[in-house]
């Protein structure tokens, strides 16, 4: 392994920001598998959220110039897909930095039907705690999220999608 | 489309195998592109904010899905997504008929997108048993995605055919359109047997059997009328003649602007 040495890039790993949810790291957010050192430069195995995702470049990008300003030479991001990422990679610090952020965690994810429609747990407000909520629309502000509305409080918010 | 390099090792295939792999990468992104222009171009006209939203998403997440395959494909034969989607000519492209025909009404819309994702969904689900480990950790990402549209035009459906007069009869008239169309994507493509044969591929006949219970169930069950399907003139080979005008406006800008990285 590489413990020697990958804690400064780890650190600086965890100074990028997801885009699009900026309180929380992509290392908290499951995104980074591996940093690797070798004579090549720095390695890091990184894992795609959804495919789709428009902040991924924007992401790379962040790695590179992170690692670079951390002192490394040659950075190369590379793709991991398997395990694929699931939102049971957050961590629960980021879990909880997205409850204060105003968007609700997602649930566990496990291994869900192919056609299941409801949400395996129900989701908690995250302005007031309640779980008097309901999903008002099945897509969001970004691939990752969906909207609620708390029965309870009466406030719209979003929630992560468990996938 | 450009960050999309795989690393995996290339497993070594026969050139019959890899060719069938390419045709079938070809095929899927070929679909989920057309397609996705089809969805987006909704947007700022659905019927409501948060369908609006949605097809934007889906639309997302069906380029996104393109990106993979033609990852994949270049991973094989060293191609280029970008001049693959930007720049191959309207007889270049083996998608399906249905993902070009034109969006249509809400009706159109949302039953096409449904049979679409039904397939979509069927076909991932198998391909996370393939042999060619890259494809199947790339179905497995997609089909996590793939599901959340599946779910929502299956409400859509029924929320449609069960509505008013007005909404049942739109629905059933959009069912017989497309119908033979949906048919369609379980063709057979050339020479995929090899492929099949090595386990690299899913059985598209044996998808089709599954795809029949479950739309059939879907569809019956909200009052739908199968149709009787006809064979189409048309194929992933022989397109309508909606093809061409949507390729020009998706292609546009690239060809436009040759140059340009980032638009």
């Amino acid at each position: 392994m590489t413990a020697p040495n990958a804690q400064p890039y780890w650190d600086a790993l965890r100074g990028v920001a997801d885009p699009e949810i900026p309180v929380v790291n992509i290392v908290e957010m499951g995104m980074v598998r591996g940093v690797d050192i070798s004579e090549q430069g720095v390695r890091v195995r990184f894992t795609p959220t959804f495919s789709g995702c428009p902040a991924l470049h924007v992401i790379r990008q962040g790695i590179t110039d992170a690692l670079a300003a951390a002192g490394a030479d040659t950075v190369t991001v590379e793709n991991v897909f398997s395990p694929p990422w699931t939102t049971d990679d957050i961590t629960p610090e980021a879990r909880a930095k997205l409850e204060t952020y105003g968007i609700a965690p997602p649930a566990p994810n496990g291994e869900s039907s192919l056609f299941m429609t409801l949400e395996p747990e129900a989701v908690r407000c995250p302005r007031c705690g309640s779980f008097d909520t309901r999903m008002t629309a099945s897509f969001g502000s970004a691939l990752c999220k969906r909207m609620y509305v708390c029965q309870a409080c009466r406030e719209p918010f979003e929630g992560m999608k468990s996938v | 489309m450009t960050e999309s390099a795989l690393t995996q090792p290339t497993p070594a295939f026969t050139a019959s195998v890899k060719s069938a792999l390419i045709a079938r990468l070809t095929a899927l992104a070929d679909d989920e592109i057309t397609l996705s222009h089809r969805v987006a171009e909704w947007t700022g006209h659905a019927p409501l904010l948060e369908e609006d939203i949605a097809l934007a998403n889906i639309a997302q997440d069906e380029l996104g899905h393109a990106t993979l395959w033609l990852g994949l494909r270049a991973t094989l034969d060293g191609s280029n997504a970008d001049t693959l989607a930007y720049h191959r000519d309207p007889a270049e492209f083996r998608n399906a008929p249905l993902t070009e025909l034109p969006k249509g009404d809400w009706a159109v819309t949302m039953v096409r997108q449904y049979l679409f994702d039904a397939w979509e969904v069927l076909w991932l689900d198998s391909a996370r048993q393939s042999s060619y480990t890259p494809l199947a950790e790339a179905a497995a990402q997609a089909l996590r995605e793939e599901k959340f549209h599946l779910q929502h035009t299956a409400l859509w459906v029924e929320r449609l055919a069960l509505g008013t007069p007005e909404s049942t009869r739109r629905t059933q008239a959009a069912l017989n359109q497309l119908w033979a169309y949906a048919l369609g994507l379980f063709d057979p493509l050339p020479a995929e047997a090899d492929a099949l044969g090595a386990g690299l591929l899913p059985d598209v006949t044996a998808l089709q059997t599954r795809w029949l219970g479950l739309v059939r169930g879907h569809l019956e069950g909200v009052g739908l009328s199968i149709p009787a399907a006809s064979p189409l003139p048309y194929s992933r080979h022989q397109h309508t003649e909606h093809l061409a005008p949507l390729l020009a406006d998706f292609q546009r800008v690239a060809r436009e602007f040759p140059e340009s990285q980032v638009w």
